[in-house]
């Protein structure tokens, strides 16, 4: 476990986590969403989880992702609260 | 700020702190005195077990894949059964909303040469990613047990092969290659190829999914590679119904239930 790449992940993860919640576009909420899968793949990936981190880089940054988008483009674009 | 996002901040903070205050008595990373790696007195200790006997039970590599198809093979094949679940749900929440039919309206299929040429790079960059993307699908599903991979992650990547079909040209593309009935077809015969290693092993007279006694069927030295081939077998199963449900949650998703036009 390297502890300094831990922190650096981790701060990105919650930068991420609070930008997607916050962010009015729901377009680029469900972009940062995907980039905050691929945070959290890389920390499995760091603490040897290798199996996890796979399914996670192709779940969560991938195909959920995508699903989101898919989404978004067939209701509203901009969040309302 | 309005007073129910005041009491929604302070429901906030006193889940985190208790929250917070439950992780301080976890065990640390790697603890090998925690309770999911030490030993009960008068009893082995089940990672012990594993780390030290699965090569020998079952010769895979993989530990992970062992464990997770064979040791625990019924916890995965319920799984498998969530996935299907989910995408029947979608199906037919999408299905009642977006119903209705308009008739198809024909565009021409000049306007691919004429103008759009950001299109034809798309399009072209697509198709020829699109065979590697599905050769290295099926090899991380046939390594599944000697490297990290499997079912699932194997099942999603080849989906995510036909979404970029999808969103390269149009749905009608992707759904030439994975029509509806078949993509119906192929998640049920996932679910079947699974379940159906599990009776066979009744057939034979042991537990559900004990892949040992499938030797004689496989034909192969010994019941302990009889339980890695079986782990192959229920891997395809997996990813059968994991590549159907994802690529029909995208199609319905992205049409609104219709399978028309895409986005």
């Amino acid at each position: 476990m390297i502890f300094a790449f831990d922190i650096i992940i981790l701060v990105f993860l919650v930068i991420a986590a609070i930008i997607s919640l916050s962010v009015k576009d729901l377009l680029s909420a469900s972009m940062i969403f995907g980039i905050y899968g691929f945070l959290i793949c890389l920390l499995w990936a760091e603490m040897g989880a290798v199996d996890v981190a796979f399914t996670e880089a192709a779940v969560g940054a991938g195909i959920s992702a995508v699903l989101m988008v898919a989404t978004v483009f067939n209701t509203k674009r901009k969040s309302s609260d | 700020m309005r007073l129910s996002s005041i009491f929604a901040i302070i429901a906030v903070v006193i889940t985190g702190g208790i929250l917070l205050y439950g992780v301080s008595d976890f065990p640390s990373f790697g603890d090998p005195k925690s309770p999911a790696n030490a030993a009960v007195p008068g009893s082995e200790s089940v990672s012990q077990y594993f780390i030290t006997k699965s090569y020998k039970d079952t010769k895979v590599p993989n530990l992970v894949t062992s464990v997770l198809a064979d040791y625990r093979g019924y916890d995965t094949m319920f799984e498998t059964v969530v996935i299907f679940a989910a995408g029947m749900a979608i199906f037919a929440i999408l299905g009642s909303v977006g119903g209705e039919s308009q008739p198809r309206v024909q565009e021409e299929e000049s306007s691919f040469v004429d103008g759009d040429h950001s299109r034809i790079i798309v399009g072209t960059t697509c198709r020829l990613l699109v065979p590697v993307i599905q050769v290295f699908a099926l090899y991380v599903i046939g390594h599944g047990h000697y490297s990290p991979g499997g079912g699932f992650q194997g099942g999603v990547i080849l989906a995510a092969s036909f979404i970029i079909i999808a969103l390269s040209s149009d749905l009608d593309a992707a759904l030439r290659r994975l029509s509806e009935v078949n993509y119906l077809r192929l998640a049920c015969v996932g679910i079947l190829i699974y379940a159906g290693f599990g009776v066979l092993c009744q057939v034979l007279e042991s537990n559900f999914l004990d892949y040992g006694v499938l030797q004689p069927i496989l034909l192969t030295d010994g019941p302990e590679m009889a339980r890695s081939h079986s782990m192959l077998g229920v891997e395809i199963g997996v990813a059968f119904t994991v590549t159907a449900i994802m690529f029909a949650i995208y199609a319905n998703l992205s049409s609104r239930g219709t399978l028309r036009d895409g986005l």
